[in-house]
């Protein structure tokens, strides 16, 4: 994972709620072992017609939409499965942000842990953005600054967001976790010794 | 010890802890078993390659495979064969990883192969106060045992192989009380559509729920497994059940049920797994089973379910325009009109299976209804057994002679057309009764449409040909 840098971006605006992870990237797409292409099949069934055409109207096949970094969508966004798929089809697209006024669980620590910020924001600044979009559609620009935990409006004024403090540093000095986690070793060991394991999975075949 | 009072949640959760939460970092969290499947893992095992690291606890570790696989005939051979060369290449890796990296697997068509979520509660590998952890959301399944249960993503995957391990924020916890009893007809598929009707696809989300309550004690174990594999529909990663006699009489002499002393020092320590007296959850939701009805789904998210003698909301009934406009373009996917009834609605699909409803009990409950009946016209029904274990049992059983002479399909275990990956799949425009968990849009199949209901429910529009009251072909 790369080091975050604060940066603008426009953004394109997916003003339906409760889009789940099917809808992101559906479950014949996750037949894959690695993540790569995964990009060309994200929101495939709303982008696509059953030829495989692209669908005119969908946000994501308009002109402006090449070059898009952030996603502006309804509430609840990432609900239902924990393909972490779903923040690998929106990073192989190109989005470095979604901006939501809530996310499901399992998608926001997915999205997390692979750089994708998932940025609550307040519903009023929600219905800003899609009033700011309809004027002139994927022109309006965010500013997303992790470091003080802000994004910058179109009209200038800057909102704070907020993230836990374990993700933000991981994120913004691009580590993983499992570095972390396997610092801990000796406690985990220390662990094990003191408490015998509940099952063993050995032999059943 | 603090001598607080303690929800159930808390109690596993502290017994889990290697390291508490700070206010800088989460919470190292212990995992116990870990369930492997073909679709979430391979870039896990990419990762601890990359890395040269191993698997720490193989042995509490175990793969099937369930998503991709096909549930057509065997073979000649008694293979079960794989056309779709994606997913076998998938197969494929998965055998691989779990040769190299010494992880038991039940592969395709083996003696207990099936669905993840079937085969750990099936083995006795599924016990109270256990930590579980999948690369599957309905990994809150487990939690019918009183098991902290929870699905993770395909990173996380890799956290616990390699450290068997994971890092967590303590959740809030919520209860879900359902008083009263279910009457004839009803079951737990209709309780768990029911909740996530009234709290809606978010209104779980950050929470562990536990369900209480007379209506859920009265349940059986594969019942409990059904209401707790479906917390995530609701947004809890997790759902739980403190574990009872109905609990230890299901697990007791499974293959890895604790035997002798060892047996009696688990019931004894499972027994104290359940919420004190004056132990507080940040949330309680209330449910009266006595005058619940059999539920279905009309849209296009779980949240959007109703009792099957309603008819479907409307517009004006919504408080936002989100959730207006919600409506409006789920009921145009559905090809619905608002304030329609869904009984008399033809039917082209019906399916019986998914992790939520494939254990042995549900295919007993279809089984009651297919007796002496036959499938109407023009309607494909599919019944899949969620393992190879609750495919031998119903075959011994009966059951499967039931569900062929009525003209449904018997297949080979896995996740089928739950997932629409495997080949098993709705075509454009087709309208199924299912007794699987999500009614996404495409989820059953791009252009599928969807309507979730219990094995009773899905049994009874089987026969008719349309959506069917099932107290009406029972009474």
């Amino acid at each position: 994972m790369d080091k975050f840098v604060p940066y603008q971006a426009r953004y394109a605006v997916l003003p339906v709620e409760n889009v789940d992870t099917d809808q992101i990237i559906p479950a014949r797409f996750l037949k894959t072992t690695n993540k790569a292409g995964l990009g060309d099949s994200l929101f495939a069934d709303w982008r696509y017609d059953n030829d495989g055409n692209p669908n005119p109207d969908f946000v994501l096949n308009q002109p402006f939409a090449k070059g898009v970094e952030v996603l502006v969508a309804g509430n609840n966004f990432g609900c239902g499965s924990s393909r972490e798929h779903a923040p690998w089809a929106l990073q192989g697209f190109g989005f470095k942000a979604v901006l939501s006024t809530y996310f499901a669980d399992i998608f926001q620590n997915n999205a997390l842990k692979n750089g994708v910020l998932p940025i609550v924001i307040p519903e009023n600044v929600y219905n800003y953005l899609v009033e700011e979009d309809a004027k002139n559609p994927g022109h309006a620009t965010v500013s997303v600054d992790l470091e003080n935990q802000s994004i910058t409006l179109p009209d200038g004024e800057s909102i704070n967001f907020p993230i836990e403090p374990f993700a933000k540093y991981c994120v913004l000095n691009g580590v993983d976790q499992l570095g972390f986690l396997a610092s801990a070793d000796a406690d985990v060991s220390q662990f094990e010794t003191a408490r015998a394991p509940r099952v063993n999975t050995m032999g059943l075949i | 010890m603090s001598s607080a009072p303690q929800t159930l949640f808390e109690k596993i959760w502290n017994r889990h802890m290697v390291r508490p939460e700070t206010p800088l970092t989460p919470a190292i969290l212990y995992i116990d078993l870990h369930l492997v499947h073909e679709v979430t893992s391979p870039q896990a095992f990419s990762e601890l390659r990359q890395r040269g690291l191993n698997v720490r606890r193989p042995e509490q570790t175990i793969a099937t495979m369930d998503h991709s696989t096909p549930t057509t005939p065997r073979d000649a051979n008694g293979i079960i064969p794989v056309q779709d060369v994606q997913a076998q290449a998938q197969l494929t890796q998965l055998e691989t990883n779990c040769r190299d990296f010494g992880i038991p697997l039940f592969a395709l068509g083996t003696e207990n192969q099936g669905i993840v979520h079937v085969i750990g509660p099936e083995q006795g590998l599924t016990q109270p106060g256990m930590t579980i952890v999948c690369g599957d959301s309905h990994t809150s399944t487990h939690g019918a045992f009183g098991a902290l249960a929870f699905g993770i993503g395909t990173s996380e995957v890799g956290h616990v192989l390699a450290t068997q391990c994971l890092l967590q924020s303590k959740p809030k916890t919520m209860e879900i009380r359902v008083n009263g009893r279910l009457t004839p007809g009803v079951s737990a598929k209709d309780i768990i559509l029911a909740i996530i009707a009234k709290i809606g696809v978010g209104g779980g989300t950050g929470y562990v729920v536990e369900y209480t309550g007379e209506a859920i004690r009265a349940l059986s174990m594969e019942e409990r497994m059904t209401i707790c594999n479906m917390s995530i529909e609701g947004g809890a990663r997790a759902g739980l059940i403190a574990p009872d006699d109905v609990t230890f009489n299901y697990i007791k002499g499974r293959p890895r049920a604790p035997q002798g002393a060892d047996w009696d020092a688990a019931v004894a320590d499972w027994s104290t797994l359940k919420t004190d007296p004056g132990a507080k959850y940040d949330a309680v939701v209330e449910l009266d089973a006595n005058t619940l009805v059999p539920m279905i789904t009309y849209g296009t998210n779980p949240g959007m379910g109703m009792a099957i003698t309603a008819t479907v909301p409307t517009v004006s009934d919504m408080h936002d325009d989100q959730s207006k406009a919600g409506l409006e373009k789920a009921l145009k996917y559905m090809d619905l009109q608002q304030g329609q009834s869904l009984l008399g609605k033809k039917v082209d699909v019906v399916f019986i299976g998914s992790c939520t409803n494939s254990r042995i009990s549900d295919l007993r409950l279809a089984a009651e209804v297919f007796k002496n009946r036959k499938v109407a016209d023009g309607v494909r029904v599919m019944v899949v057994p969620g393992s190879q274990q609750v495919k031998k049992q119903a075959e011994q059983e009966g059951l499967a002679d039931i569900f062929r002479q009525a003209g449904a399909e018997w297949r080979e275990a896995g996740c089928s057309m739950c997932i629409a990956m495997n080949g098993d799949q709705l075509s454009p425009g087709q309208y199924a009764v299912s007794t699987s968990n999500r009614n996404f849009e495409g989820r059953q199949g791009k252009g599928g449409r969807t309507f979730l209901a219990s094995p009773l429910t899905a049994a009874a529009s089987a026969i008719k040909g349309v959506v069917s009251d099932p107290r009406e072909i029972l009474s």
